[in-house]
């Protein structure tokens, strides 16, 4: 609970929001701690929908040159 | 003997300068072998210092010089190694020089596939012995990687494969790698993608993947040789990035997949390992905030039902006093009665012992007390005085003692030296006496009557007494008559006492 959820990486964030929905499931929580998890989960739940929907697609294949050294990118089109 | 050579007459032998001879050969094999293919076992490889390559093709019997120039190598195919069989193609060439004939290999190929396999399994075998293989090595794949590096070739379906099923799955940041993915190009192009790719900055033009796929599509042994290659093995252990393997069919399995950190039986399977589904994901993510939704409102029910069940069962504050109360009222009446009895009943029996009366007793008291007092004051100075007269009485007494013990030791002194004294008198005093007694009886004997008795003189007793005179004899009734050796008698026996008679001296010593 010390790392910032903006700092998540998607898995990160995905297995403390399972390990808090278990948590407070089990209900073997106080009330006060309740709700911290509650908000925690609620947080986590955002920033692991975010990176879902932030999900782009680029395809770009390197250009090399003489020496096989990367120069530089072209889009590439998967069809 | 021939000394010099004397061409016999008649013979047609030619004769050949040795540059002559030498191109001649040089002619010969070049021109009527040329091209070649040669089957052999590789003996002693040696890669010169100029880049070139010298190996040794043999069998049982017979070697074959080979070199491949350095220009020549990346066509080469296989790189031959030691105890490799395999078929070199090339130009047959002779060096005058040397006097030798070689083969320039141009192309090199495993010679079947039972060599090819047997040439894989002796390198699996180096690289396992390394620990390339090691599962501990083995980093694991990212959960969602951002952005993927693919290294196949641009052409063919192996890359729309891939790209189709990360776009189904999970849209990705895709940079491909191109290389070759069959013939002698092929595995230093993929190990130096690999690299090309790990060399790649988080921050740089282009991005650092997070995961790598080396992909290629189904093939013979041959095609697929270039991921059997050991640069190509060990630039994939070698990667940082975690990588995937995925190079031919399920049933082809080549050396870099021992190394990969996972391998996928085709590159379809790769982009599968290499993301999650999205759609799972997000409805996953709807699951867990349906789940942590209700778990919290499941929590708050489920405490508001606890808490009336508490409040139910909390009895009424009037329950809880009612028995109490009932009891203080019960024993709050009794209570003036009881104090009134007690203190009476105490009255009674004050009263009957009136002789403990308070004043009494306070009086007997004072009274002892003031007799304790007043012989109190008296018990200090009796003690003293009763001390006092002890101590001079034990003073007087000692001090007597001491007188009398002084004088008793003076006295006894005195006494020693008078019976000393004494002592040496008596005993002085006795020798003189002795000594004046020996003196005086010497003389007695001297003066004595008897010495004239000796000398014819006789005394005349008369009873006893001595008759000087014939007066005194004169009727004396007894006469002694006494010599020297005797007395004689005449007459009557005179008594015992007259017949000794004493001499007068004798009276006068005491």
């Amino acid at each position: 609970m010390s790392k910032a959820v903006s700092e998540m990486s998607f898995e990160e964030a995905m297995t403390e929001l399972e390990q808090v929905v278990g948590q407070l499931e089990r209900g073997d929580v106080a009330l006060e701690q309740s709700i911290t998890l509650y908000e925690r989960g609620a947080e986590l739940k955002a920033h692991c929908e975010a990176k879902l929907k932030a999900a782009e697609e680029k395809v770009a294949a390197i250009t090399l040159n003489a020496d096989g050294q990367p120069t530089g990118t072209k889009p590439l089109d998967p069809q | 003997m021939d000394l010099l050579d004397d061409p016999t007459p008649g013979s047609n032998t030619p004769e050949f300068s040795v540059g002559e001879i030498a191109g001649a050969v040089k002619r010969l094999i070049e021109g009527e072998l040329g091209w070649v293919r040669v089957r052999g076992e590789v003996g002693r490889v040696v890669q010169a210092r100029s880049g070139h390559l010298y190996f040794d093709l043999k069998d049982e019997r017979n070697v074959l010089s080979c070199m491949t120039w350095k220009g020549q190598i990346p066509g080469i195919g296989v790189m031959p190694e030691e105890g490799m069989e395999v078929v070199a193609e090339g130009r047959m060439t002779a060096s005058g020089f040397q006097s030798k004939f070689a083969l320039n290999a141009q192309t090199i190929a495993v010679a079947g596939e039972g060599a090819l396999m047997a040439l894989l399994e002796k390198r699996k075998k180096a690289l396992a012995a390394e620990g390339l293989f090691d599962d501990a090595r083995k980093s694991p794949l990212p959960y969602l990687p951002e952005i993927i590096g693919v290294v196949t070739s641009l052409q063919g379906v192996v890359i729309r494969d891939i790209l189709h099923r990360l776009r189904d799955r999970f849209p990705r940041k895709v940079l491909v790698w191109p290389v070759a993915v069959q013939g002698a190009a092929c595995a230093p192009e993929v190990a130096r993608a690999i690299e090309g790719f790990n060399a790649l900055t988080s921050g740089g033009a282009l991005p650092r993947p997070d995961l790598l796929i080396v992909a290629r599509g189904g093939g013979s042994i041959e095609d697929l040789w270039g991921f059997n290659e050991e640069v190509v093995a060990r630039a994939a252990a070698a990667s940082d990035i975690p990588l995937i393997s995925a190079v031919g069919h399920e049933t082809d399995t080549t050396l870099i997949d021992f190394v990969s950190d996972r391998r996928a039986p085709t590159p379809t399977a790769a982009a599968e390992i290499a993301v999650p589904v999205r759609l799972d994901l997000l409805a996953w993510v709807s699951e867990q905030e349906a789940r942590l939704r209700r778990a919290q409102e499941q929590g708050g029910t489920r405490r508001a039902d606890h808490l009336r069940n508490l409040a139910r069962a909390l009895p009424r504050p009037e329950a809880l006093l009612a028995a109490p109360r009932q009891r203080l009222d019960l024993w709050d009446a009794r209570l003036p009665a009881a104090l009134t009895f007690a203190v009476q009943a105490r009255r009674v029996r004050l009263a009957q012992r009136g002789a403990l009366n308070p004043s009494l007793l306070r009086r007997a008291v004072s009274e002892d007390r003031r007799k304790i007092e007043g012989l109190g004051t008296r018990l200090a100075p009796a003690l003293e005085r009763a001390a006092r007269a002890k101590r001079d009485k034990l003073d007087a007494r000692g001090l007597n003692a001491t007188v009398l013990n002084r004088r008793l030791e003076q006295a006894q002194e005195r006494f020693g030296n008078l019976s000393r004294r004494l002592a040496s008198v008596a005993r002085q005093g006795v020798s003189d006496q002795r000594a004046r007694l020996d003196a005086l009886d010497r003389l007695r004997e001297t003066l004595s009557y008897k010495a004239t008795l000796d000398r014819g003189y006789a005394v005349i007793h008369a009873d006893g007494k001595v008759a000087t005179r014939k007066t005194d004899a004169d009727g004396a009734k007894a006469i002694e008559i006494e010599f020297a050796d005797g007395k004689l008698s005449i007459g009557s026996a005179p008594s015992k006492r007259a017949a000794k008679p004493k001499p007068p001296e004798q009276g006068s010593l005491f």
